[in-house]
């Protein structure tokens, strides 16, 4: 069978010139086979060998039987974005099979399982078959295990094919199975079977090849959710609360395991506590109390979470109490697609609560970030007594990203304006509400601060300087007043904006995870087009002054984002001049996936009339 | 001249006057049961020598919630969203286990908005004295029912209540709360006694109070009156609580009294009114709460007390110190743990 096979994959193209390190890799599963375990192989093995290398998951709301796709891309050049195009399949899943062959673009090469019988699909892909199940069976005795070891055999015969070298396939799978020695040899024993497999019956005809370089010397792998993990740890969280909900739970599960490690005191007690609520009105519920009470505290959430966190959003507000909320975006409502990527909560979460109010939010845009950007929610949320929203997504949240080692914070930890016993005995007093620096920032003293001028009474937008409840106008317009200036003194204390920018009459703006497309659209533009673009990367709301500075300096401003109703240009549209606003246009993108250059290449091009 | 000497102000134990332990002046209508509670807070915290400023006071939403600023304004206090003080006080205990959290409720704030997070409180056994103050009425919106309003119960306007009433007692002591109580605001020595045994517990106290709300369900036909409770008040027992500090014995016949130890060495001791009534047995306990409701009494009393379970604290493990005020060197791991950390990642 194998000699018939070989045969007719002679009979197709003639293999062309060499393409290496610089293809997307799909990988077609169902959900619940172990697929996560062979690819995050595949992908490290790549990593490995110093290519640049990111890997996308797609996959189901769903805990096994649905259809999940896995898209490894290999760059040299560094570009880490999802690729739209797919350059190597490996169609495991009868499912989708027909279909995601039918969606590959001219001269793809298709990998299969040998039963799906695909060949006869299109006459222009380069396709490979492989009999797995015959494979699996010699390696892996016992038949309930096959199903997931099966996967491990399209690693080595995609090892085989794209010249991965097998001695990094081991280690990918040491590495894999670090704590289950039996798993890693019995998947390594099948790794082999798909290689040794290939080597005997599979002639290459397809162009892609995978070539050591050395890029990523030093470099870890990490998805942004456990960065996001050490990062809190690492600023010193106390107090955790959540509520489980995708793709934010792996942030909290991470930070668990991280303290249980690194948190447990000489005494064997935990210096901090994590519990899980009874629902996302109590995880804030509970932030607040912690916060109020002196607590580094903190919860994460996705959309639906922040919606039920309103109400008690802008009380923090109000009360003016620190608390750190990462959102790890997601399309929503309810069933609404919960398992893709978006960023759609901008506009929200700006304004959560009702009334007047406006929030601190920052957009991390990789694990680097993720982590940084902890420290700094942390010390902006005790600084200026206000919750901090971080904007993650689940593309960076649950997504293996290459990343530099991560620095250690030098900066120590900055609590605010807190007042201790030994300040209320010098100051006499004090007044909770007052802006007694200019800045809007009032001080604040802890529950149990052992001074009988220490007490004031937490409530919401109604009290005086003093914090005692108060109706009166003035006091109200006064209060209201003093946190806009807070607000406004926060602009210049968030982090400022990364900007690229050169002579170009055309800007764009970008955010969070959508930068890794923007960074490869520009050479793009520049290689395609032969047009220069200048871009900004935010990465705060409210937005310091130089982003007014960039769209004043450009005649035309791409704002791309990953939602539906171009949320941070609407957050533009409110901060700068009328005049200005004509300036903006949205690129907008929200079919759930990981952005890609491309589409934003397109729609420039597009609206630039080219 | 006339040679009185002037009075010693009266000092409690940690030589404050009473006055250290006052609060605002009420807002609340004249007679309200409210207000009742509060001074019998007040007098229990100066009683037992409570350093105000480790007194943490948390409220939700509603004329039970406004009450902690009538009270103790040495102490820190917050004044939380509607139903959701649990949520808050939790946060606050975890973040300084040294604080006395005491959180006043009411009926609407604890038993329709508030019930999810009430009965997750419960179940976490969290040190707190949880108290409802319950008329059976949203008195700040002007009169409508609340979910612990009795069957039959008529509102003023006629309206005739025909929903059960849910009784935070059975449910706090169905789902983990280790001093659960009912009295009423008007019996000032049981509700004093009660309030100095619930200081000394660590653990969840969850305290319903029958507060009758005198503007919009005090009259004929309300289950939450004054007059009603007078005729219907059964306490199981005579509540007489002795603080660890004061070494007073109370001489009762052997075999009158159910005598409890709470957790910093006080005695409780209640005098037996129903000879098998057993305030550590928690099926009993509820079972007599259901027949109360049977037979239209209100059940007052220490309902059910346990000094053994292990509370929130206990089963978080955390540090004995209040995580606030941790220094940094505790809190941020070092520059080799980060190096492990990135090492792992490679």
């Amino acid at each position: 069978m194998a000699t018939t096979d070989v045969a007719i994959q002679h009979a197709g193209r003639p293999a062309s010139k060499p393409i290496v390190n610089d293809m997307s890799i799909q990988v077609a599963t169902v959900n619940g086979s172990g697929s996560q375990s062979s690819n995050t192989v595949l992908l490290r093995t790549i990593f490995q060998m110093g290519v640049p290398v990111s890997g996308k998951n797609l996959f189901p709301s769903n805990i096994a039987g649905l259809p999940t796709w896995y898209t490894i891309r290999a760059n040299k050049d560094g570009y880490i974005a999802r690729k739209k195009e797919i350059d190597f399949l490996v169609a495991m899943n009868p499912e989708t099979a027909q279909e995601d062959v039918l969606s590959l673009g001219d001269g793809a090469v298709v990998l299969y399982d040998e039963p799906l019988n695909l060949r006869s699909l299109r006459q222009d892909l380069i396709f490979y078959s492989v009999p797995y199940d015959k494979l699996v069976a010699t390696v892996c005795p016992e038949a309930k295990l096959r199903k997931l070891v099966k996967n491990m055999v399209y690693v080595g015969v995609v090892a085989r094919l794209l010249n991965l070298d097998m001695a990094e396939v081991e280690k990918a799978i040491r590495k894999q199975f670090a704590r289950k020695v039996k798993a890693a040899e019995l998947n390594l024993a099948a790794a082999r079977a798909g290689y040794d497999y290939a080597v005997a019956s599979l002639t290459k005809q397809d162009p892609y090849r995978i070539e050591r370089m050395d890029k990523n010397k030093g470099k870890i792998i990490i998805d942004g959710n456990s960065a996001s993990a050490l990062g809190c740890m690492f600023a010193g969280v106390t107090v955790v609360t959540w509520y489980p909900i995708t793709p934010s739970s792996s942030l909290v599960e991470t930070l668990i395991d991280y303290m249980k490690e690194y948190r447990i005191g000489p005494d064997g007690k935990a210096t901090f506590a994590i519990v899980q609520a009874e629902d996302e009105l109590a995880a804030i519920g509970m932030v607040i109390g912690a916060g109020w009470a002196g607590a580094r505290s903190m919860t994460a959430t996705a959309g639906p979470g922040i919606s039920l966190m309103s109400e008690f959003a802008g009380l923090a507000y109000y009360v003016e109490v620190p608390a750190v909320i990462w959102d790890i975006q997601r399309v929503g409502p309810s069933t609404g697609l919960p398992t893709r990527t978006s960023q759609g909560d901008v506009l929200s979460t700006a304004f959560l609560s009702h009334g007047d109010t406006k929030h601190i939010l920052l957009f991390p845009s990789s694990p680097q970030e993720c982590f940084k950007f902890a420290g700094e929610a942390f010390d902006l949320a005790e600084q200026f007594q206000t919750p901090v929203f971080v904007l993650s997504d689940l593309d960076l949240g649950m997504n293996n990203w290459m990343s530099e080692p991560f620095e250690y914070p030098e900066k120590p930890i900055q609590r605010g304006k807190v007042l201790s016993k030994e300040d209320l005995e010098r100051l006499g007093g004090f007044q909770r509400y007052k802006d007694v620096d200019g800045d809007g920032i009032p001080y604040r003293t802890l529950p149990g601060t052992e001074h009988p001028a220490a007490a004031w009474f937490a409530r919401g937008s109604g009290h005086n300087e003093k914090s005692q409840y108060s109706e009166r106008p003035d006091d109200f317009e006064h209060n209201m007043e003093r946190i806009n200036r807070k607000f406004e003194t926060a602009r210049s204390h968030v982090p400022r904006p990364e900007v690229h920018t050169g002579k170009s009459k055309i800007g764009i703006i970008a955010y969070g995870t959508s930068h890794w497309a923007i960074t490869e659209s520009l050479d793009q533009l520049r290689g395609e087009y032969n047009m220069e673009a200048d871009y900004l990367r935010v990465r705060a709301y409210p937005f310091t002054r130089e982003v007014h500075d960039f769209i004043e300096k450009h005649e035309r401003v791409y704002v791309v984002e990953q939602n539906r109703d171009a949320q941070l240009l609407s957050l533009l549209k409110l901060d700068v001049s009328p005049e200005r606003i004509t300036r903006l246009r949205s690129i907008a993108h929200i079919h759930g996936l990981p952005l890609d250059a491309r589409s934003v290449t397109d729609e420039i091009m597009t609206m630039e009339g080219k | 001249m006339a040679s009185t000497s002037t009075p010693t102000p009266k000092t409690n134990r940690i030589g404050l006057s009473v006055m250290e332990y006052k609060g605002g002046k009420t807002t609340l209508c004249a007679g309200c049961g409210h207000n009742a509670i509060s001074e019998r807070i007040l007098e229990a915290m100066y009683e037992m020598g409570v350093q105000p400023e480790r007194l943490a006071k948390l409220s939700g939403i509603g004329c039970s919630s406004k009450s902690p600023a009538y009270f103790m304004n040495r102490s820190h206090s917050f004044n939380a969203v509607h139903g959701r003080m649990p949520s808050v006080a939790t946060g606050a205990v975890l973040a300084n286990r040294n604080l006395l959290a005491l959180g006043v409720s009411g009926d609407g704030d604890t038993a329709s908005i508030g019930m999810g997070q009430f009965i997750h409180l419960m179940r976490r056994n969290l040190p707190i004295i949880y108290i409802i103050e319950d008329n059976g009425v949203y008195g700040l919106t002007k009169g409508q029912f609340s979910a612990t309003a009795d069957v039959g119960s008529k509102l003023k306007t006629g309206v005739v209540n025909d929903l059960p009433a849910i009784d935070t007692c059975v449910l706090a002591i169905q789902l983990g709360a280790t001093f659960v109580g009912r009295s009423f605001s008007g019996d000032k020595k049981q509700l004093s006694a009660m309030m100095k045994a619930a200081i000394a517990h660590r653990g969840t106290v969850m305290l319903d109070v029958i507060s009758p709300c005198v503007t919009f369900n005090d009259h004929e036909g309300s289950t939450k009156s004054y007059k009603y409770m007078k005729d219907h008040d059964e306490p199981l027992h005579e509540v007489n609580f002795v603080p660890a500090f004061e070494d007073i014995s109370v001489d009762y016949d052997p075999g009158t009294t159910v005598d409890v130890t709470m957790h910093d060495g006080s005695q409780l001791h209640l005098r037996k009114l129903e000879e098998d009534y057993d305030p550590t047995n928690r099926i009993g306990a509820i079972t007599r709460l259901l027949e109360a409701h049977e037979k239209n009494e209100v059940l007052t009393g220490v309902l059910y007390v346990n000094t053994k379970a292990p509370n929130f604290i206990d089963l978080v493990n955390m540090t004995d110190k209040p995580l606030a005020t941790l220094p940094q060197e505790v809190t941020r791991p070092s520059r080799k743990v980060l190096e492990e950390c990135m090492e792992e990642l490679r």
